[in-house]
């Protein structure tokens, strides 16, 4: 009985010591040396993998990092300049602060704006419904409303308005443009999220003639070029019927969304005027 | 009887109008001709707002290799050459004309006489069908042209004639099979020529004797020509099952017809080429069925291209009021319209309305992993799969599965207990891989 506990022991023991000495081998040979400031890099960005910096991965974005010794035109949306800076300073690189930024819907067709004139009732992809029609409100341009950007959103940051049909995006938007991709029609834009979050975009991307575009919804972009001749600033390009405000360059005056005769140009988290009270857009857009 | 092996519907044939004779609808006060009627690069307009034109003048010229000419349907005066609504409620390029009389283009034979000798050579034929801008009839519109240049290395053995008709309610081909034989058999035998083929099989499904009987009739003054009554099964008028059907041979996948020794055209097709090449005639004239269960009269219309649909449907008696959509095509393969004014194209085979009962889609429930689909599907695919797939932007795997195989006929729609919209997300994935497939050649 002792012979053969003695046996086992010692062939175990020796199999497993032939084995460790060929595992050390291989694992020496077969080596891969990474730096290690991969993994410093790795745990300071905030693992969403959403892919907002352009790369595949936040392990992908250490990578180029460390790679390239430099954090020219790298910006981690989600980790924002605080976790950029704590990289560079880990580093012991040079990062330049980015503006904070936010997804923006430019849209308003709502139901009650664009009327639907037919009904839809296929696959609700907006990808599928862009190919095959205009949309139940008519305007070639606007939202169809079937939520692919909610689908493709990481971060529960864009829900659907359920009384307009139009997407919103929530204040915890943090850039990552995958609902920019995801919309057939390019209606989200990634734009600066301007002091105290407050912006001013032109909500519409019909580029059509204007009679043609207020025929399907009312407070479409009817290119009357208002806008641009009340902006001081050179902010407002003019372009195919339609404005287009330049977030580098407004000062966010708030003269041009009074002049809009369509109400297009939208103003967000701002107090309200003290002169003009909101009456005014209510009237307009009832 | 013959038919196709893999797969296949029964959908309801409601073939209502197929004792409607073919009536010729005025001409239209104002007609608006879509550039892009066919499949390939849109034509170029040659006219300019202001020009006066007379019917059957080339008013816009398909310069590419596939691309199709477009003539005025009408004479009259160019109001614009401009970016209209179509069927889609997208915005496109159209000639829109304002109807004055209705003066023919010189040269062009209008009467009905028959004319069965065609003197013309192979590549004089070629050429002229594609002067005339035929283009194929069944609804796909590819430029007919195309199909009779066989390529290098390639030869015809059969001509096939496509008369199946199967998509349910439409009869326009029925019709002119039963009207216009002896011309559908003068352009078989000129397109023969033109292919240098001595075998021509026209495939009939059963459920028309009468056109069936009609052609056997008049077979002996046309050497080559044969019919063959298929069995009754939808998509048999799709040409790959179309030619398993009639000669049992297999198209491989991403293949043409030529490479089995095959030119399919449509009977509508032959017919514009007998009028292409024995009257110098363009195609700017077809018939469309105009059908629906609560319509007055479902008509088989001889349609001047660019009428619009609403006119059609004061035609056949006016709107029922319990209208709750309206199909361009049949029911299978259709596209509902989401503007009236849409004008009626070279391939508009039918418009058929539906009542607000039958407009709607069934409810959606989840997969119950019937595999009816799969039975079902004539190319052996397997939609539920594709769907799914689609759904989840997976196009690789899609590209794996043959996505590009499927003809979308809708067989897997038209069969899904649980209503589940298959050919909605297998027609967004055949998008989506075609791209992704372009994209890696370039």
């Amino acid at each position: 009985m002792n012979e053969i506990t003695l046996i086992s022991v010692i062939s175990l023991g020796s199999l497993g010591a032939i084995a460790a000495v060929v595992l050390y081998m291989v694992a020496q040979k077969f080596k891969v040396i990474e730096d290690p400031r991969i993994d410093v890099v790795s745990d300071l960005l905030p693992g969403a993998n959403c892919g907002g910096c352009g790369y595949a991965g936040c392990r992908a974005l250490a990578e180029e990092i460390v790679k390239k010794e430099s954090m020219d035109g790298m910006n981690c949306p989600p980790g924002g300049n605080e976790a950029m800076k704590e990289i560079a300073s880990a580093l012991g690189l040079e990062t330049t602060e980015q503006d904070p930024t936010i997804a923006v819907v430019r849209c308003s067709g709502s139901k009650e704006h664009a009327p639907p004139k037919v009904q839809y009732e296929g696959a609700m992809t907006c990808a599928f419904s862009h190919s095959l029609f205009a949309g139940e409100g008519g305007c070639p341009h606007g939202c169809l409303g079937c939520g692919d950007c909610v689908e493709s959103c990481d971060f529960d940051a864009i829900y659907m308005d359920e009384t307009t049909g139009l997407p919103i995006v929530k204040d915890n938007c943090v850039s990552c443009g995958a609902c920019v991709t995801a919309c057939p029609r390019n209606i989200i834009e990634i734009r600066k999220r301007g002091k105290k979050d407050r912006r001013i975009f032109v909500s519409c991307i019909n580029q059509e003639k204007g009679g043609i575009a207020r025929k399907n919804c009312k407070v479409a972009c009817i290119g009357c070029g208002k806008c641009v001749k009340e902006c001081k600033f050179d902010a407002i390009v003019f372009e195919n019927n339609l404005a287009y405000i330049d977030y580098n360059k407004c000062t966010l005056c708030r003269k041009c969304p009074p002049v809009c005769p369509t109400n297009a140009i939208h103003e967000l988290n701002f107090p309200p005027k003290k002169n003009r009270p909101a009456a005014k857009t209510e009237t307009t857009n009832a | 009887m013959k038919t196709f092996k893999l797969g296949g519907v029964h959908p309801p044939e409601n073939k209502i109008s197929k004792q409607a004779a073919i009536q010729e609808l005025p001409v239209p006060e104002t007609v608006s001709i879509p550039i892009s009627q066919h499949l390939g690069v849109p034509a170029n307009p040659v006219v300019k707002k202001g020009d006066t034109v007379k019917t059957g003048q080339l008013i816009a010229k398909g310069e590419a290799f596939i691309s199709a000419n477009i003539h005025a349907s009408v004479s009259g005066t160019v109001q614009k050459v401009d970016n209209v609504p179509d069927t889609s409620g997208y915005r496109r390029k159209a000639i829109i004309i304002k109807t004055e009389g209705d003066q023919w283009e010189e040269g062009i034979d209008q009467s009905k006489d028959l004319i069965k000798e065609c003197g013309l050579s192979a590549e004089e034929i070629v050429k002229k069908i594609n002067e005339k801008g035929i283009v194929g009839m069944g609804g796909a519109t590819f430029p007919s042209h195309v199909k009779l240049m066989v390529p290098q290395g390639g030869k015809a053995e059969y001509l096939i004639i496509n008369g199946v008709e199967c998509e349910p309610y439409l009869t326009s081909d029925h019709r002119l099979m039963l009207e216009k034989a002896e011309e559908i058999l003068t352009g078989i035998r000129i397109q023969m020529k033109a292919l240098h083929v001595e075998k021509a099989i026209i495939g009939i499904e059963n459920n028309k004797p009468d056109a069936i009987a009609h052609i056997r009739k008049l077979l002996p003054d046309y050497p080559g020509v044969s019919v063959q009554p298929l069995e009754v099964k939808y998509p048999q008028g799709a040409e790959k099952q179309l030619i398993k059907a009639l000669i049992n041979r297999e198209v491989p996948s991403g293949k043409l017809p030529i490479e089995v020794g095959c030119v399919v055209h449509n009977v509508g097709t032959a017919y514009a080429v007998y009028e292409a090449v024995q009257k110098n005639k363009p195609l700017i004239e077809r018939v469309v069925t105009i059908t629906g269960k609560s319509l007055k009269q479902p008509s088989n219309f001889l349609t001047r291209i660019g009428t619009p649909v609403s006119t059609l449907i004061e035609a056949a008696g006016g709107m029922p009021e319990d209208t709750g959509k309206v199909v361009n095509g049949g029911p299978m393969m259709g596209k509902a319209l989401s503007n009236l004014e849409s004008p009626v194209t070279k391939g508009t085979s039918g418009v058929l309305l539906f009542s607000k009962q039958e407009s709607h889609r069934k409810v959606v429930h989840n997969c119950i992993r019937c595999s009816r689909c799969t039975g079902i599907c004539p190319m052996g695919l397997e939609p539920y799969l594709l769907a799914l797939l689609a759904d989840h932007h997976r196009y690789e795997d899609c590209e794996d599965n043959h996505i590009m195989d499927c003809m979308e006929c809708g067989s897997c729609l038209y069969i899904c207990p649980s209503g589940r919209p298959l050919l909605d997300h297998i027609r967004n994935g055949k998008a989506e891989t075609g791209k992704m497939i372009r994209s890696r050649s370039q």
